[in-house]
């Protein structure tokens, strides 16, 4: 089965989230998500400096199998991608939750992380798949 | 419940992730598809195949029954284990499936359809055979397993038993022999060189261990779909089916014209449609960023109207871009645009083969 690790948040939509030290948040897609989508081939990453929407598709993890719009946990600035990606997209694959992660966010509206799933809360969304 | 193959035991060993494939429960890969599929471009690689339907045909007009069921001429066929690709066609000259024959004798051919139409080509491989003195015998009990690859020949080699060896030795491609319980042929669905091996159902297991012994390495569906449309083969259900003519499909080259006394099923709609036209299927390729996939709109330009449709589509391994087969109208030129996620974007129109041997060909 799918790990899904205890200190990090998700959406429904597959994404995780992780609070960083300078209160930016990393963002990718979990383990489960890359195990449904395969080997991924492309993944197109929002500009540093958009700012986006809560629930906006801001990037496309495209796979062998299929192109999956990735959805932003929160509103904010994205302050960072992963530049690692445009050549080595496998590292979705190999290390969802680590060197595979996508984007880095700097949050406008903190209480948005409220609306996020814990742990507990993801693996019921995957149990009811 | 979907069926298992004799093999689905070895595939839960190999922690493969299963799917359902028509009514087979199946590995669409083990690990990885794109290392799978680099496995077989570059080594040696295992597929599962015993979903295949086989079925035998024999008996005193097996010969001329094959002559008017199949699109190609089974008379071209003059040696002892020759294989031919045909279409199957339907009095309106639609593709009912594809398969390969095999020759042994004018009253014994072996024929191999897809699973997925096993049912429709059954019964109507019965209602043609209806005036015809001959025999159709399913052979259920036979699992396959293709061994596919640079290093294909010689890995499985190391596993089959001197007579066999001797069997198989300097067989050319596409031909098959009986070698003891096994059916050894130089067919496959990936552009690389290697066997399909048949194998009593109760062996198979046994087979698949030996290979992977010899360091042969299992390939899942997903895998076996990328390699296929890499080598420009078409996947029945996709790139053509009872609506699409073979002519509209890259198949006009099975098609036997030659003996004009031959009244196949098919060809006075086939030549009613050659005199007309038809549309072609053709070769995409796409190297910017994205991966072209089926279904996904085509126009001749910019402006307008869509007027074809991708039937395959995939991102190539190999190649380290987007790959397609489109069926479009004739005169489409050496650009179309497709449209990807509500953008058109401009791809370049090839022949339809896009890798063989391990080598691109795109012209």
């Amino acid at each position: 089965m799918s790990s899904i690790p205890a200190e990090l948040k998700y959406t429904s939509s597959h994404e995780w989230v992780r609070k960083e030290e300078d209160g930016s948040y990393t963002v990718g897609i979990t383990e489960h998500a890359q195990e449904l989508l395969g080997d991924m081939v492309f993944v197109e990453l929002p500009e540093v400096g958009e700012e986006v929407n809560a629930s906006d598709d801001v990037a496309v993890a495209e796979s062998v199998k299929a192109a999956s719009d990735v959805y932003s946990p929160l509103t904010g600035e994205i302050v960072a991608i992963n530049e690692d990606l445009e050549d080595s997209p496998e590292l979705v694959n190999s290390d969802a939750f680590g060197d595979g992660w996508l984007f880095r966010i700097m949050p406008s509206d903190v209480a948005e992380l409220d609306d996020l799933l814990d742990a507990e809360g993801y693996q019921e969304v995957i149990d009811e798949e | 419940m979907p069926q298992q193959t004799a093999l689905y035991q070895q595939h839960i060993d190999g922690n493969a992730k299963m799917v359902d494939f028509f009514g087979w429960e199946m590995p669409i890969r083990y690990e990885s598809q794109i290392d799978e599929h680099h496995q077989v471009r570059n080594d040696a690689g295992m597929f599962d195949v015993s979903h295949m339907t086989i079925v035998d045909v024999k008996g005193p007009q097996a010969k001329a029954y094959l002559q008017t069921l199949l699109a190609n001429d089974v008379a071209k066929l003059k040696v002892a284990g020759k294989a031919l690709y045909s279409g199957m066609l339907n009095e309106q000259g639609g593709v009912i499936d594809d398969l390969i024959v095999y020759f042994f004798a004018d009253d014994d051919y072996r024929v191999v359809v897809n699973s997925a139409t096993r049912e429709k080509d059954l019964n109507w491989m019965e209602q043609i055979a209806e005036p015809f003195d001959v025999e159709l015998i399913e052979q259920a009990d036979l699992a396959m397993i293709a061994v596919q690859g640079p290093n294909a020949i010689a890995k499985a080699q190391l596993v089959l038993s001197p007579e066999q060896q001797q069997a198989v030795a300097g067989m050319k491609p596409f031909f098959g022999v009986h070698a003891g319980e096994l059916f050894i042929a130089t067919t496959g669905y990936t552009g690389e060189a290697g066997y399909e091996i048949m194998v009593p159902s109760a062996k198979a297991g046994e087979l698949w261990q030996a290979l992977l012994k010899a360091e042969v390495k299992p390939a899942g569906l997903g895998a076996r779909d990328t390699l296929r449309l890499e080598a420009g083969m078409n996947l029945y259900g996709q790139d053509m089916d009872e609506t699409i003519s073979p002519l509209a499909a890259n198949m006009g080259w099975t098609i036997g014209w030659d003996d004009t006394e031959r009244a196949f099923v098919g060809r006075a709609a086939l030549e009613q449609q050659r005199i007309e036209g038809t549309d072609k299927l053709v070769g995409l390729v796409m190297t910017e960023k994205g991966v072209l996939r089926a279904g996904q709109n085509v126009r001749l330009a910019e402006g307008e109207e869509p007027c074809g449709v991708i039937t395959s589509g995939t991102f190539s391994p190999t190649l380290g871009h987007a790959i397609a087969l489109a069926r479009v109208p004739a005169d489409a030129g050496d650009t179309v645009q497709v449209e990807m996620r509500k953008k058109w974007v401009t791809v370049k129109r090839v022949k339809p083969v896009f890798v063989r041997n391990g080598k691109a060909v795109i012209d």
